[in-house]
């Protein structure tokens, strides 16, 4: 961060360069934006370096709320304060949000007709499969988990079948896998730790 | 939409939108879209507000959209309200029904958490070595995980779980192992899926 503040580096010049910035990043995202997000203020722009990028992700994947949202609300706020969070959010959400609406309405026109139902059900199997895919992506990512592979596992089927065959409600899943999860890698870190290990 | 339905949602039922999707933004790790199951549990299973295939089209629709894949919940919103001011055709009152759910279930979804990561992001990049910091992330990464394979079996199976929908699976499972084993853009796919769903092969 203290790259950006001595003024060498690219940064926005206003919060208008920062709302279009955003438009035209949230524009180009099919399906996800963050391949974009990287692309664009790292490898483009250069506001970020590729470390910062990975910092400011972590931390926007593990607060609640949608990544990218919360990955633009805080590079914002890094430049211009509140009123650049406010900024960021609303180009990545106004002119998407827009389109989206359009298009439902100009879809519910047309709603009834065979195709558009077929198309409509067609593109909702491929949307289940980009979502249970991106959650196939991540599952090499346990390797390194702290908890170790049974342990992960398990949490992992325990969540699925809880959510996904006896449609618990989210928060008591959340509150009881969640915070076992918690506590345990905590102790396993602490092992770690006192091991001297190099984590 | 053929499997709309009408509502006479009361101001009590308008704050109950509002209050269940601000209290899933707190639980939206991963995404909004983790929270995904909650809502077809509230909204079709429990409130009856939404129709198995809005609920189904609403993601699919803002997936192949550009923008963040968040606006799903606008889109939920926005069926909600259509439904409620007797769908598309009922004239402008539908409209502002329509609006009026977008506002509250983006609202309700993005308060709470964009507040939170405000004030905590800076905090959580100061103190990112601090155990409890790391055991949350380590702690939450295969909850996360799960809560996305969930998201796409529910909505797989939304439809119900006859055998006659095996192309419908086979068709998810066939998107969900070209995303995780291919670099395939995303759009090829929701356009293979739309066309297969167009000639009625699923």
């Amino acid at each position: 961060m203290a790259a950006h503040q001595d003024g060498a580096s690219p940064r926005p010049s206003s919060l208008a360069d920062l709302f279009w910035s955003f438009t035209r990043l949230a524009l180009q995202g099919f399906g996800g934006v963050l391949a974009i997000v990287q692309r664009e203020l790292v490898e483009e722009k250069q506001w970020l370096t590729p470390e910062e990028f990975m910092e400011d992700w972590a931390v926007a994947q593990i607060l609640p709320g949608p990544n990218v949202v919360n990955l633009s609300m805080m590079i914002g706020d890094r430049y211009f304060g509140w009123r650049g969070a406010l900024t960021a959010v609303a180009g990545m959400l106004a002119f998407p949000l827009l389109i989206v609406l359009a298009l439902a309405a100009l879809f519910a026109g047309i709603a009834d007709s065979p195709g558009i139902q077929g198309a409509l059900r067609g593109m909702g199997a491929v949307a289940a499969g980009l979502i249970a895919g991106t959650g196939l992506k991540l599952i090499s990512s346990l390797k390194k988990n702290i908890m170790g592979a049974p342990v992960c596992w398990s949490l992992l089927a325990i969540t699925f079948i809880a959510i996904a065959l006896l449609h618990v409600p989210l928060v008591w899943v959340l509150l009881g896998a969640g915070t076992l999860a918690c506590v345990w890698a905590y102790r396993q870190l602490g092992k770690v730790q006192a091991r001297g290990g190099r984590e | 939409m053929s499997a709309s339905l009408t509502l006479n949602l009361t101001l009590t039922d308008w704050l109950a939108l509002l209050s269940h999707f601000l209290s899933l933004s707190l639980l939206a790790i991963g995404g909004a879209i983790t929270t995904a199951p909650d809502m077809h549990r509230y909204l079709v299973i429990e409130q009856h507000w939404l129709s198995d295939s809005q609920f189904n089209s609403s993601i699919a629709l803002a997936q192949a959209a550009p923008g963040p894949n968040v606006l799903f919940v606008a889109l939920l919103g926005w069926n909600v309200g259509l439904n409620a001011g007797g769908g598309m055709g009922a004239g402008s009152l539908s409209w502002v029904y329509a609006l009026l759910g977008v506002v509250l279930t983006m609202l309700g979804i993005m308060l709470p958490s964009t507040t939170l990561t405000f004030v905590a992001a800076r905090w959580g990049h100061q103190n990112r070595e601090l155990q409890w910091v790391r055991a949350f992330k380590q702690g939450m990464a295969p909850i996360v995980i799960a809560l996305l394979l969930a998201t796409g079996w529910i909505l797989a199976t939304g439809h119900g779980s006859s055998l006659n929908n095996w192309p419908v699976w086979l068709l998810t499972g066939a998107s969900a192992l070209l995303v995780w084993r291919t670099r395939l853009h995303l759009l090829w796919l929701l356009a293979a899926g739309g066309l297969l769903g167009w000639f009625g092969w699923v």
